[in-house]
Formats: structure tokens, sequence, C-alpha cells
């Protein structure tokens, strides 16, 4: 699919030469969600956090295949990892925040960047802040440290510090899995707003939350991707087994 | 007797314990305080501050011995501090988990139980006579700062350890490099536990006698090193130098160690109103520390 905004041919990943990944292949739409699901241990976190190389960061960490974003490979070695990661943002599965003020969480992806105009620093701030839907809540506060927020205050913080670079994809790591069901279905409805305009891929434990926010879904199970295609027919008719089993609760 | 009452009998005792071995260290220290403030508070004035040392006890002072302690000190910080914070970030942050790093973390653990005489050795065969830097301020100040080099890197590296992973995440996430993750945010995370073990190491330094006895540090000196800025009435009317750092020096612990050795009453109590200085010094510090740590904590709690 040329239009696509991830080609993913044959990944495979191993830490420490256990592979957690046997050969996966997928693509990923533009701007649409796509839901990953699967039991823990399954490969899914592993899966997206290879999309950013955040994964990287981990010494064990091995990849091959074919990662196409936009007609690149990302882990060619003329790929700019610092570049990517700002085009591909990471919305992690436990909320974490700077120890910094609201205002400096945000403020600081700009700054990395070279950006140091204040007032259009301060228009970010305030434009990601009411994506992400948590900017009536701090308006007047921004200089508080934002590790005094709740739990979902954070997330959706860590949201808008990722909308602040402009990235092209978010992708989201189980976001409400810290979280209480109110603030869950705040996150839920701001995804839904963000199709719009991002390419999202989430990862999550909750079935429910697929099927509501997502477009395309994928099933994980033991590393490889058993099934993947339009979230209502993978739901309503699914063609392998083992996804009916895990989505009918028989197994998990 | 029955179960119960005896494991609750038990746990009342090791209450108890643990207090009385609570107790037991302030009980100590207090002990000492008093002991050696009744010895020297009567000597404490503003001239036992001003005054070289002396022949006679009641006309001799500490003046040469803080200044060359401070002196010390500032040598020791300056080379120390950067050396220790950056090996630590190296370590931490960049270092390639293999054997070599392994070997290097071992030697600095080891380095850092090392007994302080054994690295006045060191200062004395490499600063004194090898660099021919002779009974300098320099030398002093190097001496120590090797010493308190690896408990410096050691306390870093568990300040660094102590910032969570997740932290890096989000910054790397966000496009951060390397370098603007760990200036930027790992290293302020981190400065208030890496100023507490900062802190504590200089104030150990302060103390140390044996390594600057070893380097053969002077115990009479009636005069100071030069000041790094002096004025004076002519043009320029400022002179800044470090000429300084190549004069001889002596420091409080070793001026404290000169007059206990001596056999006069008057110089005992003098040793006593040295010592009732060094530890206001060092306590000083150690308070500094803990108020850094408190107001770091209540700062961020993850």
């Amino acid at each position: 699919m040329d239009n696509a905004a991830f080609s993913i041919t044959q990944m495979r990943v191993s830490y420490a030469r256990k592979e957690v990944i046997k050969g996966v292949s997928v693509s990923i739409m533009p701007n649409t969600v796509t839901a990953l699901i699967g039991p823990s241990g399954c490969g899914k976190s592993t899966f997206i956090r290879s999309l950013n190389r955040i994964n990287d960061l981990i010494p064990s960490f091995r990849i091959s295949g074919d990662i196409i974003y936009r007609q690149k490979d990302i882990y060619d070695k003329e790929t700019d990892v610092v570049e990517l990661r700002r085009r591909i943002g990471m919305v992690f599965q436990k909320p974490n925040p700077f120890p910094k003020s609201i205002y400096e969480n945000i403020a600081y992806g700009l700054r990395i960047h070279g950006l140091n105009i204040k007032d259009t620093i301060d228009e970010t701030v305030e434009s990601s802040l009411k994506k992400a839907a948590l900017w009536d809540e701090v308006k007047d506060n921004l200089k508080q440290n934002a590790l005094t927020l709740s739990g979902g205050q954070q997330q959706r913080l860590c949201i808008a510090r990722t909308l602040a670079t402009q990235p092209e994809v978010i992708l989201f790591d189980e976001p409400c899995s810290a979280l209480d069901p109110i603030s869950t279905a705040k996150i839920e409805e701001l995804i839904h707003h963000l199709k719009q305009s991002y390419t999202i891929i989430i990862v999550t434990h909750n079935m429910q939350q697929a099927a509501r926010v997502s477009e395309y879904a994928g099933f994980f199970l033991l590393g490889e991707l058993i099934e993947f295609g339009k979230t209502q027919e993978l739901f309503t008719a699914p063609k392998d087994k083992r996804t009916e089993d895990y989505i009918t609760g028989r197994f998990g | 007797m029955n179960k119960r009452i005896l494991n609750k009998r038990l746990d009342g005792l090791f209450k108890v314990l643990g207090i009385l071995t609570t107790v037991f260290g302030m009980l100590v220290l207090l002990v000492l305080f008093i002991d050696v403030f009744l010895d020297g508070a009567s000597r404490l004035s503003l001239g036992f501050f001003t005054s070289f040392p002396s022949r006679k006890p009641e006309a001799a002072g500490i003046l040469s011995a803080w200044v060359g302690t401070l002196w010390i000190m500032a040598v020791t910080a300056f080379i120390a501090i950067p050396l220790g914070i950056g090996s630590a970030i190296y370590l931490e942050e960049y270092a390639p988990k293999n054997r070599l790093t392994a070997l290097i973390e071992i030697s600095i653990a080891n380095l850092a139980g090392v007994p302080s005489v054994i690295f006045g050795l060191l200062g004395l065969g490499l600063f004194v006579r090898w660099f021919n830097l002779d009974r300098s301020v320099l030398a002093g100040g190097l001496t120590l700062a090797i010493l308190v080099l690896p408990v410096i890197i050691l306390s870093t590296r568990e300040a660094l350890r102590a910032i969570p992973f997740s932290i890096r995440e989000a910054s790397y996430a966000v496009g951060a490099t390397k370098w603007q993750t760990v200036y930027l945010q790992v290293l302020p995370a981190a400065l208030g536990n890496i100023m507490t073990g900062v802190i504590l190491a200089m104030s150990r330094a302060v103390g140390e006698t044996a390594p600057l006895i070893t380097i053969g540090a002077l115990t009479y000196i009636a005069f100071l090193p030069q000041p790094p800025v002096i004025l004076s009435g002519e043009f320029p009317f400022i002179r800044v130098g470090l000429q300084g750092l190549f004069d001889p020096f002596t420091a409080l612990p070793i001026q404290i160690f000169n007059w206990v050795s001596r056999p006069q009453k008057g110089f005992s109590v003098n040793a006593s109103a040295g010592i009732i200085v060094l530890l206001g010094i060092t306590l000083a510090m150690n308070s500094i520390a803990v108020i850094v740590r408190y107001r770091q904590r209540k700062k961020t709690r993850w």
C-alpha cells in the first residue's frame, strides 16, 4: 500500500536473544486510529516502541526487517533518530511528566529544537493544552509543578507535551492503564478528536476501548500478529479462532 | 508461655533496643561536644581567629590554619567536583555496559575504601616530588581532591540512578538528544542529591589530617598564602593572581594535631578551641546537606 504511513515487513525483535516479535508484517494507514490488542507479553508494546526507536535505549534490543515510515527505513543508518522521534510522538503507560512546571513540560520540546521566542512558546503551550483538553483546568496555574496534578491530568499533560512538537504520528502505549474510568473517557474522547490530524496507534488491554476508539485493529499473540483488519470486522467476525477466543474472553 | 505474648514482648524488646542504640550515637557526640566545649570555649575570641600560631599559647591563633583550610578546600572543590560529577555522568549515562566499565566501577568503589594516609603517600610521590609542587596549597588540594573523588563519583551515580528511567524516555520521545536529556532533565532532577553527596564528601575532606601530614604540610606557619585578589593604592589598583597556590600552608586539623602533641596545658586548650571551630564547620556543612536534601524531596515526589 503506497499511501501507508508505516509499511512493516517481517519485523523481528529480540531482547538478549529472546525473540519477542517473530516476523510481523502490517501497513498502518495515515490519519486513522489503529488499536493493538493482545495478552500481556505478546509483543504489542515492543512493536510500537520500535516505531519511534525508543527501544534503542535498551542495550540488548535487536531488530530486523523493513520498518518503512513514509518511504524511509527508520532503522537505516542515515536516519536522524532525534528528528524521527519528534515526528513520531509517544505517550507512555505511566504518566511521566518532567518534575518541572506545567508550562516547562510543554515548552521543553520546543526549546530543545531551538525555538526560543517567548510569544510562540506561550501560544504553543496554550494551544497544546487546549487540544489535550487540559487548558481550563490548569490555565491559572501554569507555574505549578506538574507532579502535583492528578494521574489523569498528568497523562493529558503528557499528551499536550507530545502535541507541542507537532508530530505526524502519536503512539499510545496503554495510556489509560493507570487511570480511573472518568480520566479514561476523557483520553478516549481526545484520541477521537486527534485522529483528524494525526496517525494514531494505540496499544490497549481494554477491548472495549479498542472497539470504541479505533478504525483498524490488530491482535497480537506470542510475538505474532494473528489478525489485522477493520476494527468492526475483527470484533464482530474474527477470521482466526485465536482472535475469537481472546475477544470473547475464553483465554487471556 | 503463649507464643503470642512472647512475640509481643519480643516486639517491645526490639523497640527498646532500637531506641538505646540510636541514643548511644547521640550520647557519644554530646559528651564529645560538652567535653571539648568546656575545655576550649574560653579561648574562642576574635583574636583567636586573627592571630598566627605562636610559642605562647595565649597569643596563638588559627589564622593561617583556617585560611589554609579555605584554600585547600577551594582547590579540592574546584578539581574534584567537576571531575567527579563528569565521571559519574559518563559511567551512568554514556558508558557501554562491558567488562572495562565494570573494571572501572570496581576500581572506584575500592578507591573509596582506601585509607586516607595512602592517598597522602600518592600525593607525596606524585604532586610534591614528581610535579615538583613542593608542600604547596596546590599539592594539598590535589591530594584531597583524589581522596574525595571516588566518594563524589559514587554518590553522584547513586543520585543519577534514582531518577526514573521514564523521565529519560519522556525526554527522548519528544526528540531530545542524549546530552539534552542529561543536562536539562536528569541533572536538574538529581541536583539535590548530587549536592548532598558533594557537601558530605567535602566535609570529610575538611577534617582530613593524615594525607596532609604525609605530604609534609607545615605545622608552624606565620604567614598566609598570597591572596588571589590584592588591592593596592597604585595603578591598576587590583592584582589578581593564583600565586598563593604555590605557597606553603597549614590547615585546621594539622594545627590541632600540633597543639595536642605539645606538653603545655595552654596548647591543649587551644586545641580544644580549634576542635570547636572544626566541628562547627563540619556540622554546618552537614546541616546544609540535610537542608538541600529535604528541599529536593519536597519538590519531587515521583
